[in-house]
């Protein structure tokens, strides 16, 4: 499950849901990985541009990966801005043992950072500014 | 004729163009001042699929998406 919002995640809201989605299917671990706007360099919060077609193939990839692994992925994300101390993403893996879950959740976060079509931007006086120097060129480069 | 879109912070208008591959589209944005920046840097999809061939084919309706550095969460 892929969603999306404009501005801050509600973030109990959707982890309860979650949960409750998920709690009678017999899962033995639920992990979630919560990202959070930290006060730092002067910013006012963080600004997100997301191509939504292909994260949406991105993450159905990811869906078959864990379903091959009997788990279940689920995924929020901010669009536009996210001020200090707001969140902008949560990404969540169940499954029936804590080792999957726990290893799934690291390969997930870490090419959902490498691969994922969402641009960040830093506010800063009002203004949003490419956190170019944060950011990973997706691997296949054509030019 | 194909679309060109840039997308997060590329700060350009989308292009029609009349060209049959990648390569020809290379051509012209190394012509653009403002894109040879991006060129080194960013991913190419055909049709919102990644593509890693500048001798990708392209036929008349296809939508060629640049995608620049990217940073979720």
């Amino acid at each position: 499950m892929l969603e999306l919002y404009n501005g801050s995640l509600n973030v109990p809201e959707i982890l309860k849901r979650w949960y409750e989605e998920e709690s009678v299917n017999n899962y033995g671990a639920f992990i979630p990985f919560i990202g959070t706007i930290r006060d730092e360099n002067g910013i006012q919060g963080l600004s997100f541009d997301i191509y939504e077609p292909i994260l949406e193939k991105w993450f159905q990839n990811w869906v078959k990966k864990a379903k091959d692994k009997n788990a279940t992925i689920k995924m929020a994300h901010s669009r536009g801005d996210v001020l200090l101390h707001e969140s902008s993403y949560i990404a969540a893996v169940f499954s029936p043992k804590r080792r999957v879950a726990l290893e799934f959740i690291d390969e997930f976060v870490e090419d959902f950072k490498a691969s994922a079509p969402i641009w960040k931007y830093d506010l800063i006086d009002g203004k949003r500014v490419y956190a170019l120097d944060r950011s990973t060129a997706i691997r296949e480069v054509a030019f | 004729m194909i679309r060109v879109e840039f997308l997060g912070p590329i700060q350009q208008d989308n292009l029609e163009l009349d060209i049959n591959n990648l390569s020809e589209l290379a051509i012209i944005l190394q012509e653009t001042p403002e894109m040879k920046e991006w060129l080194e840097n960013s991913a190419v999809a055909v049709n919102d699929t990644i593509v890693s061939s500048l001798e990708h084919p392209l036929k008349d309706g296809d939508v060629v998406s640049m995608l620049p550095p990217v940073c979720g969460g």
